[in-house]
C-alpha cells in the first residue's frame, strides 16, 4: 500500500493480503477498487471447457470436439491426466493451434 | 455495474479506529484488527474531513485533487482505507466487521498452575485467596499437594499440549516455598517426562521471598526457574499491608534473601510483582527501589483487586495518581527505547509486546484456553486465581477437562459476549478485563470490568504513542524485542 504503511505484524499481514489483490487474479465476486482490466483464470472461468463425454458415455457425440476440451490443459496447466504430452512425446500437438477459440479445429488426436 | 452504483452512492465515514500521533506522525489503530498503521499526509486528510461528516465517494475525491493528488491516486487512497476498514461505508455489500473468533474446543493446554499448597506464612490484608474478597473455599480440602496429585498433574498437562515443542509449569500458592519438597520432585519428574517425548517444559515460581534460602536459590538457578516475588516496594511500604500473622512487616526478612537470590540468579529474569493499594501509589519510588536499590530485572505494577469497598482499595484520587506515575515511567522506558536499551517497568513492556504482534483478543486472557489452575486436591480451575473455589471448578485431574463448564466460562468471557466493549476501541487487547477482578467486583466473570475502563483506554493511547514513537526511530528495538518475547 502506498499511503498506509504498516508497522505492527497484523498490519503486515493485511498489506500483504491487499498486494495479493492488487498483483494478482481477482476473483469475479470482488469489486476492484477502479475499473482495470480483468484476467480471470481458471478452467471454469475461461473458454476452457470441461471434462465431458456424450449421452452414450463417449466422446462422439459431443458438441466439439474432445480435442478443443483439452487444448488448455495441454499448454498452461500439464493437467495429468490423458493430455498430449508436450514434453516428452508431443512437442509440437498445438503449433498449428495459435488460438484455442478460432483454431481448435486443427487439434489433433494423439495415438500413443 | 452494481459495483460502479454502490460506490457512487457510497457515503463514506471513519471506521472503528483510535488515532494517535507520535514522532511528528500520524497513525491509526485499527480495532476491528489489531492492525497499526502510519498514515501519509493524504490519509490523514480523508480521516479529518470524515470526522466532521459523512462524504460520498465524489465529493472525498474532489477534496483530495483540490489537496493536490491527481484522481488515480486519490482513488487509490480511498481504496486503500476501504481496504483496512479505516474508512466504510453503508452502501457497500453489508459484511460484518469480524469478530475474533473462539479458540477451538481442543486447543492445546500451553501452561498450568500448580496450587502445590494453600497455605501461607503471611497475612497480608488485601490478599484474594485469604482476605475480605476471598472466593476460595478450602475447607475440608488437602492443604498441600500430593506428589501423586503433581505427577498427574504433569502428565495431564504433556498429555493435553498435543502438537506442541514446549509447555510451561508455573507453581503457585499459598505460599509456593512452604512445598518445596514437592516443587523439587514435580521439576525433576517433568524434565525427564517431557525429555522422554523430546519436548521441552519450563518453569516459574511465585513467591513472598520469606523463606528463600541458599539452598533453594542454588535449585532455582541451577534449574532455570523464573522467580516472580510479590512484593509492595521500599520498607515502609512493603510494611504496610504485607505482614506476618502477628502483623510484623516481612522488608527486614526478605531483603537480605532477595539480594542472595538476584545475585546468584541470572538464567532467567526475576520479576517483581507489586500490588497498588490505599497509601501504596507511589510507583516511581517503588520502581526505583526495586529495580536500582535491589536490583530486580522487571518490575510490574496492578492496583488491588476488591469489590470496591475495601479500604485497601485505590480511590479515583489514588488512581489518578497511579496514572500520573505510570506516564512518568512510561516515558522514561520511551527513552531507554530509543537508545536501545531494556527498561525494567514490565507494564510496557508486556503491552508493547502485544501490539508487536497485533493482538485481537477473545478472550482477556488464556484463563480456560491454554491454561489452567490446579488446586491442592487435583480440582482445575480457569486460573490460580480461582482455586479452590466450588464455584468455578472446571473438572478434576483425574477425569479432566468439564467441557460444558469451560464452554459456559468461555461463552461469558467472550469479549463480544460483553456489550460495553462493542464501542471501546481499546477492546483488542483489554477484552473486559480480568475475570477473576469481574467475578469479584460484579459476581460475574463475563462482566466488563467498568472500574477501569478510562484507565485502560489512556494506558493503551500511552502505550500506542510510545510504540508509534520506537517505531518511527528506532525500529529495530521492536524486532528484538518480539524476539526476545518470542524465547520468554
Amino acid at each position: 500500500m502506498k499511503h498506509l504503511r504498516p508497522i505492527n505484524r497484523k498490519a503486515e499481514r493485511i498489506d500483504q493480503a491487499a498486494s495479493m489483490t492488487e498483483e494478482d487474479v481477482v476473483a469475479l465476486q470482488q469489486q476492484p477498487d477502479k475499473p482495470k482490466p480483468h484476467v480471470p483464470m481458471g478452467c471454469s472461468l475461461a473458454f476452457f471447457p470441461g471434462w465431458e463425454v456424450d449421452a452414450g458415455g463417449g466422446t462422439a457425440g459431443l458438441c466439439q470436439p474432445v480435442e478443443r476440451d483439452i487444448y488448455d490443459c495441454y499448454v498452461t496447466c500439464f493437467w495429468p491426466v490423458q493430455v498430449a504430452d508436450h514434453v516428452n512425446y508431443s512437442p509440437d500437438w498445438a503449433s498449428n493451434c495459435a488460438i484455442a477459440t478460432k483454431d481448435w479445429r486443427k487439434l489433433d488426436l494423439v495415438f500413443p | 455495474m452494481t459495483s460502479m452504483t454502490s460506490m457512487a452512492q457510497a457515503r463514506y465515514r471513519r471506521g472503528e479506529l483510535h488515532e494517535f500521533q507520535a514522532a511528528d506522525q500520524e497513525f491509526i489503530y485499527l480495532v476491528t484488527a489489531g492492525a497499526i498503521f502510519a498514515l501519509d499526509d493524504g490519509a490523514s486528510a480523508v480521516l479529518r474531513s470524515l470526522a466532521e461528516r459523512e462524504m460520498s465517494h465524489a465529493e472525498l475525491v474532489d477534496a483530495l485533487v483540490e489537496h493536490g493528488h491527481d484522481r488515480g491516486d486519490a482513488e487509490e487512497l480511498i481504496g486503500e482505507l476501504r481496504y483496512v476498514r479505516g474508512i466504510v461505508s453503508d452502501a457497500e455489500t453489508p459484511v460484518a466487521a469480524p469478530q475474533p473468533t473462539s479458540p477451538p474446543a481442543d486447543f492445546p493446554l500451553q501452561a498450568l498452575v500448580l496450587n502445590i499448597t494453600n497455605q501461607c506464612n503471611l497475612a497480608c490484608t488485601y490478599c484474594y485467596e485469604f482476605g475480605a474478597d476471598k472466593i476460595a473455599t478450602p475447607d475440608g480440602k488437602p492443604k498441600y499437594m500430593t506428589l501423586e496429585t503433581a505427577t498427574a498433574s504433569v502428565d495431564f498437562l504433556l498429555t493435553q499440549s498435543a502438537g506442541r515443542q514446549a509447555v510451561h509449569i508455573t507453581f503457585f500458592g499459598g505460599e509456593t516455598l512452604m512445598n518445596f519438597k514437592l516443587l523439587r520432585q514435580v521439576v525433576e519428574y517433568a524434565r525427564e517426562k517431557a525429555a522422554s517425548q523430546g519436548r521441552g517444559i519450563g518453569f516459574s515460581l511465585t513467591t513472598n521471598a520469606t523463606l528463600l534460602t541458599d539452598e533453594i536459590i542454588e535449585f532455582l538457578a541451577d534449574n532455570e526457574i523464573g522467580v516472580t516475588v510479590s512484593m509492595d516496594g521500599p520498607p515502609d511500604l512493603q510494611d504496610l499491608r504485607r505482614v506476618d500473622k502477628r502483623g510484623r512487616g516481612t522488608y527486614r526478612i526478605i531483603e537480605p534473601k532477595l539480594r542472595k537470590l538476584i545475585a546468584r540468579h541470572n538464567s532467567r529474569a526475576i520479576t517483581a510483582r507489586v500490588t497498588l493499594t490505599d497509601g501504596v501509589t507511589d510507583v516511581v519510588r517503588i520502581y526505583r527501589h526495586l529495580k536500582d536499590d535491589l536490583g530486580f530485572d522487571e518490575v510490574g505494577f496492578a492496583p488491588v483487586t476488591n469489590n470496591g469497598d475495601q479500604a485497601y482499595a485505590l480511590d479515583d484520587k489514588g488512581m489518578d495518581g497511579v496514572v500520573a506515575e505510570f506516564h512518568t515511567l512510561a516515558d522514561e522506558w520511551l527513552e531507554y527505547a530509543l537508545r536501545g536499551e531494556r527498561h525494567g517497568f514490565s507494564n510496557v513492556s508486556e503491552t508493547i509486546g502485544e501490539l508487536i504482534q497485533g493482538a485481537n483478543k477473545s478472550h482477556p486472557c488464556g484463563a480456560g484456553i491454554g491454561l489452567l489452575g490446579v488446586s491442592p486436591s487435583g480440582d482445575l480451575s480457569p486460573c490460580h486465581r480461582f482455586t479452590d473455589a466450588d464455584t468455578h471448578t472446571l473438572g478434576h485431574i483425574s477425569s479432566g477437562v468439564d467441557t460444558a463448564k469451560r464452554e459456559d466460562f468461555l461463552a461469558r468471557g467472550h469479549v463480544s459476549a460483553k456489550y460495553e466493549c462493542q464501542t471501546c476501541w481499546a477492546r483488542p487487547l483489554c477484552a473486559g478485563g480480568c475475570h477473576h477482578e469481574a467475578f469479584v467486583r460484579y459476581g460475574d466473570t463475563g462482566h466488563a470490568n467498568l472500574h477501569y475502563c478510562d484507565w485502560i483506554r489512556q494506558w493503551t493511547d500511552t502505550c500506542l504513542r510510545i510504540y508509534g514513537a520506537v517505531s518511527a526511530q528506532n525500529p529495530q528495538f521492536l524486532e528484538r524485542l518480539a524476539e526476545r518475547k518470542a524465547l520468554s
